[in-house]
């Protein structure tokens, strides 16, 4: 937050930060970019954002969007650059980060789109309904023949390029899935759309009475609600986790062949670029070390929490965290034998023997349609044996076919889809697949990744009793200088205990072992490894063995301390929940046995796995699904992302790493681990009011399919039949979203 | 009867009308930011860029 504190847009020295914006933007005068906005939460935060940027020179234009944390700002890229204002809001207390454009745009095409349609299926539904009501009501007073037909043919103007407009997503859907010859929810849809169009105009034609305009498009109407509402919640789940993942990459100094350096975002990287990693920078893109020796924190890509020591040729990857020293790294295409290639191998196959999962409401439609279908037929067959003549006989089984119409069917899943992701969202669980919700309700085990998912992912002191505040403090000055994830726990632990802490000049590391303090006095502190420190290597037995980080002042008796990576504050209560409502517990952890143990221990878990490699972490999950379990998999690390892919459902945290991210179905975001057990439980309650709606719907063509099939069924009866239905279905699915849920 | 033929195209009219304002609004990015739209009623324009002198004493706070 601190960085750039007197930074001058309007005296960024030119070129010496060039900005990948400019050369795309050529000879324009002005640049466009979109930035995501972590802690943009109020009018007021919007307000200072626009202010502040407005203020800048080299800026044209600045608009901040709430609804979606984002800003999109115009300027001069010669007065200023991407970094230039990402920096002013940091100044001003934002967190900030660019977007790439492209997918960003495509979401808000797709939300636009369908909401036109839904408006003019809005438009064309109330003018029908107008004309619609006059002829109802001059039924039954004296309108007479010539005036209902042309209002017929009003309502026919309006109707057919509706439904040929409206009606489009609809169609496309059931081509899709007619040309792979399966059924969906939209075939039945697209039939009766067609049949109620197609039956009305040849009726208007003729001067009948059976005219369904109002009925079909009143149909688009509401179907189209439940759409454009499914998708803009789910756009802005995806938006918000776009946002965590810009927010997460970050910038990479480059160094240009003549020596030069100029900062790059991440993405914009290319195999081959030579990149300056600082001490405690994330590590911007998957590379070999060229020159340098540093501890490396790769927790998000094999989940153990010790930095690993890496020097000149070793392989870095994208994510990880450079410690102790600088490095300048080569940054290399996808080899075939790194940890990288072998984890999008794994992907690859997960992803594909996962197979096509049969939603909800597709296994309704395949029940539904055939069953309406056939009740068509002998509709049509019993009327031409009663002697009624092919026409009455074709009118009544149509007729069927519409008030059968599957309204309140289609938006049985759809409405209570909508209530819980909304209800979710709020959690602040961010569910990004379409049919996560469904195979979330069917879960009866979870399997859990320990590092950063079941744990925070920090170490923690353990043995606090044991060392006094004046070694604590000592320690903690040689502590300040370093950023291992120990050496951090150490601070922190000074911190907790009001301890005075002077940083110490003069310390030095060394990667791999730790930190040298050289007193002026010529005695010498230590802090860092056991053998760093001159401590005999201990037997196995002794509690000694599990010492993580060792302090010597001179030649004092050096002095132990012990770490753990402690649970999440609510892990133990989470999976004491879980247990509660019959679901198992397993621990895959890639971390050592020891920990594993010790963690699954503390949070309650019987059933663990540790030092587990990303393909026997798969395997345990085949095994489980052969078993006919159904996982759950939680986890973080890139080493878990192919065995999110292949679990059941998935779930990770926001700290996870993109590929994971990207490979689960939700994301869940804060501190806490029971906002899995609330994702179960709603996502079981949508499956059960899902049913609920279906038994509604069903009820309701128990009621009117006899009344069809007799011939009872008039447009009025038609129309009023289908709505209701509707607004029943939906206002059940409403209730979703405030009700308490425990997970049973 | 003569009343209806200008009454029914007037109503299709200005139900037309509604729905090319929705569109308008819609092209124009009325439907972007929702939430935000809510503050923004309360908070004051903000000076035209050209003028933005020092004199302005909403900067000096």
């Amino acid at each position: 937050m601190a960085l750039a504190v007197d930074f001058e847009p309007g005296s960024t020295p030119e070129g010496k930060v060039p900005d990948n914006q400019r050369a795309s933007a050529g000879e324009r005068s002005s640049a466009r970019i979109i930035l995501a906005i972590e802690n943009m939460n109020c009018g007021g935060c919007m307000r200072k954002i626009e202010r502040v940027l407005d203020e800048t020179a080299g800026i044209d234009t600045v608009r901040a969007n709430l609804s979606a944390k984002r800003v999109t700002v115009e300027f001069n890229p010669r007065q200023t650059d991407t970094e230039g204002v990402i920096a002013i809001l940091s100044d001003a207390g934002f967190r900030a980060a660019d977007l790439a454009h492209n997918d960003l745009d495509d979401h808000a095409r797709a939300d636009r789109d369908l909401l036109l349609r839904l408006a003019v299926a809005g438009f064309a539904a109330m003018n029908i309904m107008l004309l619609s009501v006059s002829v109802w009501a001059g039924l039954a007073s004296d309108m007479d023949h010539e005036l209902r037909v042309m209002f017929h043919w009003l309502s026919a103007l309006i109707a057919l390029p509706t439904v040929a407009y409206s009606g489009q997503p609809f169609f496309r859907s059931a081509l899709t899935a007619l040309k792979a010859w399966r059924l969906n929810m939209d075939v039945p849809i697209s039939l009766a759309l067609l049949l109620a169009a197609g039956m009305s105009l040849t009726q208007t034609i003729r001067g009948t009475e059976h005219v369904y305009f109002d009925a079909s498009v009143s149909l688009i109407f509401f179907l189209l609600i439940g759409r454009y509402l499914d998708q803009s919640l789910r756009s802005r789940a995806k938006g918000a986790a776009q946002n965590l993942l810009g927010l997460k990459s970050g910038w990479a100094t480059v160094r240009n062949e003549d020596g030069s350096s100029e900062r790059l975002p991440a993405r914009a990287i290319l195999p081959g670029m030579r990149i300056l990693v600082a001490t405690g920078e994330r590590i911007p893109a998957d590379g070999r070390i060229v020159s340098g020796t540093t501890d490396i924190d790769e927790q998000l890509i094999t989940g153990e929490t010790l930095p690993r020591t890496a020097t000149k040729d070793a392989a870095v990857y994208a994510g990880t965290l450079s410690l102790t020293a600088p490095i300048e790294i080569e940054a290399t295409a996808a080899d075939d034998d790194t940890l990288l290639s072998e984890i999008a191998r794994l992907m690859e196959t997960a992803e594909q023997n996962k197979g096509r999962y049969v939603r909800l409401a597709d296994k309704a439609a395949a029940l539904y349609a055939p069953l309406v279908h056939a009740l068509g037929l002998i509709t049509f067959l019993a009327w031409m044996f009663l002697g009624a003549g092919w026409e009455t006989a074709l009118i009544t089984a149509i007729s069927v076919l519409i008030i059968t119409c599957p309204c309140a069917l289609a938006l049985a899943v759809p409405a209570v889809q909508v209530a819980a992701t909304s209800r979710l969202f709020k959690h602040g669980v961010l569910m990004t697949s379409a049919d996560g919700l469904e195979r979330l309700s069917e879960i009866d085990t979870i399997v859990l990744d320990k590092t950063g998912t079941l744990t925070r992912g920090e170490p923690q002191l353990t043995n606090s009793g044991e060392i006094s505040n004046e070694t604590l403090a000592a320690a903690a000055r040689l502590a300040a200088a370093s950023r291992h994830p120990y050496a951090r726990a150490l601070v922190n632990e000074a911190k907790i205990r009001n301890l005075p802490i002077q940083p110490a000049q003069n310390v030095s590391e060394t990667p791999g072992s730790g930190l040298l303090l050289d007193n002026a006095d010529g005695t010498q502190e230590r802090l860092g490894s056991a053998t760093w420190c001159g401590v005999p290597r201990p037997t196995e037995q002794s509690t000694e063995a599990r010492a993580s980080l060792w302090y010597r002042s001179g030649k004092h008796k050096p002095v132990a301390f012990h770490f753990v990576d402690k649970l999440r504050s609510d892990a133990a209560a989470t999976i004491a929940k879980a247990n509660a409502a019959g679901l198992e517990v397993i621990l895959l952890s890639g971390d050592r046995c020891s920990a594993v143990a010790d963690a699954a221990e503390a949070a309650g878990i019987t059933k663990w796995y540790g030092e587990q490699r990303p393909d026997q972490k798969i395997a345990h999950l085949e095994q489980l699904k052969a078993e006919g379990r159904r996982v759950l998999m939680v986890g973080d690390g890139l080493n878990d992302a192919p065995a999110l892919a292949t679990a059941h459902a998935s779930l990770s945290p926001s700290s996870a790493a993109e590929v994971s991210q990207i490979a689960s179905d939700g994301i869940i975001q804060g501190p806490h681990l029971a906002p899995v057990i609330e994702t179960l439980a709603v996502a079981r309650k949508t499956r059960r009011m899902s049913l609920q709606n279906f038994a509604i719907a069903a009820a309701y063509n128990a009621i009117c399919i006899p009344l069809a099939m007799a011939g009872f069924v008039t447009p009025l009866i038609a129309t009023i039949a289908m709505s209701a239905s509707s607004i029943l279905v939906t206002s059940n699915a409403l209730r979703l979203t405030n009700t308490p849920l425990e997970l049973s | 009867m003569t009343a209806l033929s200008w009454l029914i195209p007037a109503a299709l009219a200005l139900g037309l009308i509604g729905l090319l304002g929705f569109l308008w609004a819609l092209r124009s990015g009325q439907f972007d930011d929702l939430e935000g739209a809510a503050y923004r009623i309360l908070d004051d324009d903000l000076p035209p860029k050209d003028a933005n002198d020092d004199r302005d004493p909403k900067k000096q706070g």
